[in-house]
């Protein structure tokens, strides 16, 4: 008896895995009857890292986690050590942060739309998408110095405060932003190759979605109002008057569809934080930070890809004794395997699009 | 008589010079282009606005180790783009640029031209399957599947072309679009054989069988150096040679008022080829299933209702 499927190695290194995934396929001519994705690549050993570091200096490696939305990281980390603290962040740096979170969320979703439609044979939308973030990673850098990974929060608050020239910039930014994404739209939404492409691909069930433990967009595409911003407020977010879109299929079309209603969202967002901006009062952007008290904490928010948490346990030293990620593309892509059974080998670029992973963060 | 021959050769090696500039430059104009469509410059730095380029890529690209892969069918691993070559550049032969610059005309071109351009799939099959490599047999497979079902609605196309015009040799078909060209009294044809040869020259929104998101690069994945280069050439003279197809059958060829012939002929095709690279900026890429759907079950029967249509018309009127 011969083998009637033959097996593909389909990465680490391939232009459409995103970075060091791996995923062994199981091929009947072009219908994947099997795929494990095999990941570690790019294993850094974070965690472990953090035990040797301090509380601050944990800091810089959160923004090597999800290199793609930096600032989401630093700002999950920083929420859970001042729950640790149990102290109070200056309204300013709060509204500071929102804004910068859902910038950071628009560069993230850009990032993503321009490689997933380049993945699906599109290829000027990855350029059109990247003049767009190109501006958020100048206002960063204007700020922080850094684009890519600026590390500009700090437990307590922010590193610094910003100027007029940053609240002239965003809302420069979110003026022109909207029409930006009728752009894209444009080119893709009602494009019946993009169509064929995408829908019923990939299609995930809202049981599905919560038995794998989806969240973020993805769960969103398939019909569950899940967003941590809304259901569990933190940093102000509750002064803030936004919209959760949700998709009916969760289909790849429908991904697509709720990421880019996300970025009109944040925009809105970002605009209301530097429009209701409280005025600096002399006082400094970051509270006090005192000792650190041993205990347990958990906090996570709704980073561009969905619950990003960080647990840490403290035994009251200068560093964490533990620190655990509880990263949203590791816990995303488990359900890959499931849904690209049956499918044809393009799909499988388009599911793997669709997940939006990072392997930075999923192999920590 | 060794005269003739002699005025022939020198015909022959002029026509082929022209047109591998024109497939040289026809890669710049892409990348150029392209650049344009997608708010960036595209090669500029080698010459005056890039126009060297060309010659460096070729320079390059001789330069660079020529390897073989192990465990590949070494016989047909260097045949392959070989034939891929020979078969496109042979088309050209009977490809008139204007009333008198050709290299023959032949009285069953259309013919010729179909039978060797269905060639250039050897090359492509055979370096898929010779490389000993999945992606590359994938790319092959999937190469040679497209382009024998998209060869015969283009086939079809073109008959409706050869009731109107009642000949077979392409300067007889120039000719009789004097008056009017057959783009109009062909429209549904003339999409059809839009659709196909883009099919057939591997363009986006149906290069399948390169396509690198999912097959790194097709067929051509294990080839380096002028092996390499040799494919290149191959795909975008067959590309100039879709433009050129599309200029003599559909767009009245060289005809055209106030300017020579040769100047019409050479607008038609670059204006040809800048759409070709519009749809590439355009499109997203449909999928394997989707493509063979295509063919099967809506470009064939339109193809088939074409040549019906034009065969009534003919004999009715």
């Amino acid at each position: 008896m011969t083998k009637k499927t033959i097996t593909l190695n389909l990465g680490p290194q391939h232009p459409s895995t995103h970075g060091v995934l791996r995923v062994l396929l199981e091929l009947d001519g072009e219908i994947v009857v099997d795929a494990k994705p095999d990941i570690g690549f790019l294993h850094r050993g974070f965690e472990k890292l953090a035990e040797h570091r301090t509380y601050r200096q944990n800091l810089v490696l959160t923004d090597r986690l999800d290199y793609l939305a930096a600032m989401s990281n630093n700002f999950a980390y920083v929420l859970a050590v001042e729950k640790l603290l149990g102290i109070e962040v200056p309204k300013r740096a709060q509204y500071i942060r929102v804004a910068l979170v859902e910038l950071q969320r628009i560069a993230s979703h850009l990032f993503w739309l321009g490689t997933h439609a380049h993945d699906l044979g599109a290829m000027t939308p990855l350029f059109y998408a990247l003049c767009e973030r190109e501006d958020i990673m100048d206002i960063f850098e204007a700020i922080s110095g850094g684009r890519l990974t600026p590390s500009f929060m700090r437990c307590g608050g922010l590193a610094a405060d910003v100027d007029s020239s940053f609240v002239k910039n965003t809302k420069k930014f979110t003026d022109t932003f909207s029409s930006k994404v009728d752009v894209y739209e444009n080119l893709l939404t009602e494009n019946p190759i993009w169509k064929l492409r995408t829908r019923n691909v990939g299609k995930m069930s809202k049981e599905f979605c919560i038995n794998t433990g989806i969240s973020g967009p993805m769960a969103r595409a398939a019909g569950i109002e899940w967003d941590l911003r809304k259901s569990n407020p933190y940093s102000s977010y509750e002064d803030f008057d936004f919209a959760i879109p949700t998709g009916l299929q969760g289909d790849v079309y429908d991904c697509y569809m709720m990421r880019i209603k996300e970025m009109r969202e944040s925009a809105k967002i970002v605009r209301q934080a530097v429009d209701g901006l409280p005025e600096s009062d002399g006082s400094p952007i970051k509270a006090k930070v005192n000792k650190f008290p041993a205990g347990e904490v958990y906090h996570s928010i709704e980073s561009p890809r969905g619950e990003l948490g960080f647990y840490i346990v403290s035994d009251g030293g200068k560093s964490p004794a533990r620190l655990r990620v509880r990263p949203p593309s590791f816990v995303n892509l488990q359900g890959m395997g499931e849904l690209v059974r049956g499918q044809l080998l393009s799909d499988v670029v388009a599911i793997i699009g669709m997940i939006d992973i990072v392997l930075a963060e999923v192999d920590r | 008589m060794i005269v003739d021959i002699v005025l022939q050769i020198v015909k022959i090696i002029v026509i082929f010079a022209v047109i591998l500039t024109c497939v040289a430059y026809l890669t710049l104009m892409e990348r150029r282009c392209l650049g344009f469509f997608q708010v960036r410059l595209g090669p500029n730095r080698v010459g005056p606005w890039g126009l060297f380029q060309p010659i460096a890529d070729g320079l390059k690209l001789f330069f660079k180790e020529d390897m073989t892969v192990l465990h590949a069918n070494k016989f047909y691993f260097i045949l392959a783009p070989v034939i891929s070559f020979v078969a496109v550049l042979s088309c050209f032969a009977v490809v008139p640029f204007a009333g008198n610059a050709y290299i023959i005309d032949i009285p069953v071109a259309v013919l010729y031209l179909m039978a060797i351009s269905s060639m250039g799939v050897y090359g492509v099959l055979l370096a898929g399957w010779s490389s000993n490599n999945k992606y590359s047999a994938m790319g092959g497979y999937r190469a040679t599947a497209q382009m024998i079902s998209y060869e015969i609605p283009l086939a079809l196309a073109l008959v409706g072309v050869l009731i109107l015009s009642g000949s077979m040799s392409i300067v007889d078909i120039v000719n009789s679009q004097n008056g009017m060209w057959y783009i109009v009294k062909q429209p549904l044809g003339f999409i059809i054989f839009l659709i196909c040869i883009l099919a057939e020259t591997n363009r986006c929104p149906f290069d399948l069988y390169e396509c690198e998101n999912e097959l790194v690069a097709g067929y051509q994945t294990c080839y380096s150096s002028m092996k390499f280069g040799l494919f290149y050439i191959g795909e975008y003279a067959h590309i100039f040679l879709a433009c050129c197809l599309i200029t003599l059958f559909y767009l009245g060829g060289w005809n055209g008022p106030v300017l020579p012939a040769l100047a019409w002929f050479f607008i038609k095709v670059f204006f040809c080829a800048f759409c070709f690279i519009w749809i590439r900026a355009t499109y997203p890429r449909v999928r394997y299933d989707q493509l063979m759907n295509l063919s099967w079950k809506v470009v064939l029967p339109l193809a088939f209702l074409n040549l019906i249509v034009t065969a009534v018309i003919k004999v009715m009127f």
